[in-house]
């Protein structure tokens, strides 16, 4: 017998006895559709995480720190006091933490340089805004957030601000539209701003800027504007106006790019050779690592379920192709006496097998995804609406076609039974069968 | 004397073991030659079906071989054992044993499905069967919706498909009625007569074994009789 043949036989069977093909198709279905809707519940999540990543940083920057001298090993006793040490950025831990980390100079970034592996440096600087303000109207608490070329914020309306343009540019965050006066976030782009600094001196200084754009809230940005390049240097430098110049020159943090080709491993060993030169680095994955482990652990123990039901419905699929080996006796022995062979017949029932998975789970599937994409679309505009810009559920044609072929796999292993009992069978045994 | 196309020798089989065996033939030795027909009589359980199952290569004899136009088939194995009987033999077996659901072409040409034949030549061959035995206009019907005759025009439609040397009968008007069973008889003669064909009937009906050209009788697994008739 040919193998198309064969595979057209199997589907032909498939339908002979119809109500119950049915219900085994549907027994596999319910596993089918719960996995392929907690598999998007997982993709849905992480692909929101990572476009999320890339809002808060560029995917080959790390952020480094220097180490305080005194700062490290907690367990050594009460720290002695260090008039050079800076407050940085919080560390994570209740509210108020914050690490204390020594200055990064002009000498520091060099060093910083010179570390192998190390693309380029540039010092972040800290900007603290008094605030926003759009004409004459009513002045705003803001933050000001930094943005470090390559990355991607997500806008609700205009464009990623420039880094390479010379003029004043920034994106505001979407909570600030109204406030500010403008009638939407489109309306808003193109329309000026300003922030205002204090100096060391105390004196107030407000510098104008063009909206460019206007960012979304999501998980890893806050409410803050984002200057561009230009404008964060004007800012940082009217706010340093009156500054000891040995002080102007003193960051908290510093950016260091690496190769963004660079395996994890390679970023690994460049982290170990910035903390050798006495640095703290952490890169945007780390900052977001925690967050994937726990959604993939929650997807893992969902997909569970999903396959426990899938395997109560592989059991249905040995009933069912052993109550039709056992109907169609006969008709087996009848094919082994016209000389067909044990491995065609158990190709035929395993086929047929096979057939009824890929139903279930194609049906399964396609349901799957009608239904997740119609929840997903209704709950983004309810229940979700804090969160822009997160499809709760989505689907990867990856996946849904690897959910497809192992559960066509498991049938197949759970047509293996019946299918062996039928190539054993002895054509005259079968043949007096009454 | 030319070589018979069956020839077995001294075939004895025996089912279980210890104070259970039952020996259902007990050194059967005959030959058939090519275009010969053939009835084996015997009541039930005489062992007439037994030794059509391994004469058909359907079941291997305990002790004693069957040798295929002289050649000994105690060798074969596997695929060519199942080459050999698709190619060499045609089925009719008393319970029709059609497929229900199926068209009645469909039915007749498993045994071309089963040999790889494509499906066109299938078709085309499937069709001309049916047409010599006037089922054509049945080609499309499910089998099970023909009545005891056509069902069984059907069967030795599908039996003859494939150009077998040798068809084997088995009760082959059993589940018919006297004039059904006399059509069918005749079909089957007169394949017998014009095509060649060897034919092989398991019966116990008297007046079908009368037809053949040669009575062989079973009882108790031996061979009592057999007797030519002179054509």
């Amino acid at each position: 017998m040919k193998a198309l043949d064969l595979v057209g036989s199997a589907i032909g069977n498939t339908f002979r006895s119809k109500t119950r093909t049915i219900l085994t198709i549907l027994a596999i279905f319910v596993g089918a559709f719960t996995l392929t809707i907690t598999n998007g519940l997982g993709t849905g999540i992480n692909r929101y995480i990572d476009d999320t990543v890339a809002a808060i940083g560029a995917e080959d920057v790390m952020t480094v720190t220097k180490i305080a001298e005194n700062a490290t090993d907690a367990g050594d006793g009460p720290r002695e006091y260090d008039p050079d040490a800076v407050a940085g950025a919080p560390v994570p831990g209740p509210p108020g933490s914050t690490s204390i980390v020594a200055p990064i100079g002009g000498s520091q970034l060099d060093e910083l340089a010179a570390v192998d592996g190390v693309q380029r440096v540039q010092p972040v600087k800290s900007i603290d805004a008094d605030y926003v303000v759009a004409g004459d109207g009513t002045r705003y608490v803001i933050d000001v957030g930094a943005f470090v070329n390559g990355m991607r914020l997500q806008l609700a309306a205009g464009e990623q601000p420039d880094a390479a343009a010379s003029g004043y540019q920034v994106v505001i965050p979407d909570s600030y539209v109204d406030a500010l006066g403008f009638d939407a976030a489109d309306a808003a782009i193109g329309e000026t701003v300003a922030i205002a600094v204090t100096d060391g001196d105390g004196v107030q200084h407000e510098l104008e800027a063009e909206v460019v754009g206007v960012s979304e809230a999501s998980l890893g940005t806050t409410d803050s504007v984002v200057p561009n390049d230009a404008y964060t240097d004007a800012l940082f430098a009217a706010q340093s106006t009156g500054l000891d110049p040995a002080d102007q020159d003193s960051f908290t943090q510093a950016t260091v790019w690496y190769d963004p080709a660079a395996t994890p491993e390679a970023v690994t060993a460049l982290q170990d050779r910035l903390t050798e030169a006495g640095y703290d680095s952490t890169t945007v994955e780390e900052q977001l690592g925690s967050f994937k482990a726990v959604i993939d652990g929650i997807v893992l123990v969902l997909n569970a379920f999903a396959v426990i039901a899938l395997l109560a419905a592989s059991f249905g699929i040995v009933n069912t192709l052993l109550m039709s080996v056992q109907e169609r006796t006969r008709e087996i022995g009848l094919m082994k006496a016209m000389g067909m062979g044990s491995g065609r017949v158990f190709g035929l029932f395993s086929l047929e097998a096979v057939f009824i998975g890929f139903l279930g789970s194609a049906i399964g599937a396609l349901v799957g995804v009608v239904v997740g994409t119609a929840v997903s679309s209704a709950l983004s505009g309810a229940l979700l609406a804090n969160l822009p810009g997160l499809t709760l559920i989505a689907f990867d044609p990856v996946s849904i076609a690897v959910i497809i072929l192992v559960v066509m796999g498991v049938a197949f292993l759970a047509g293996t039974l019946p299918a062996a009992r039928a190539a054993r069978q002895d054509p005259v045994e079968s043949l007096r069968y009454e | 004397m030319t070589t018979p196309i069956l020839s077995a020798r001294d075939v004895r089989k025996s089912y279980g073991r210890g104070s259970n065996r039952f020996d259902a033939l007990k050194g059967v030795s005959l030959d058939i030659h090519e275009g010969e027909s053939v009835a084996i009589i015997g009541r039930s359980g005489s062992g007439k079906s037994t030794l059509m199952h391994v004469l058909a290569l359907l079941d291997t004899p305990t002790d004693g071989t069957v040798e295929l136009a002289g050649a000994d088939t105690g060798t074969l194995r596997g695929a060519s054992l199942n080459r050999t009987r698709n190619t060499t033999f045609g089925f009719v077996f008393q319970q029709f044993f059609l497929t229900p659901n199926a068209s009645v072409l469909e039915n007749v040409v498993l045994p071309l499905k089963i040999a790889g034949v494509g499906r066109r030549e299938r078709r085309r061959r499937g069709l001309a069967v049916l047409e010599q035995l006037e089922l054509a206009d049945k080609a499309r019907n499910a089998a099970v919706n023909l009545s005891g005759g056509q069902k069984q025009r059907s069967v030795i439609a599908r039996a003859l498909v494939n150009d077998p040397r040798i068809i084997f009968a088995d009760e082959p008007t059993g589940n018919l009625d006297t004039a059904t069973g006399a059509v069918v008889e005749d079909l089957l003669f007169g394949l017998h007569r014009e095509q060649g064909i060897t034919l092989i009937v398991v019966t116990h009906d008297e007046e079908l074994a009368a037809r053949c050209d040669r009575r062989i009788h079973i009882r108790d697994g031996r061979i009592v009789d057999d007797e030519a008739v002179a054509a």
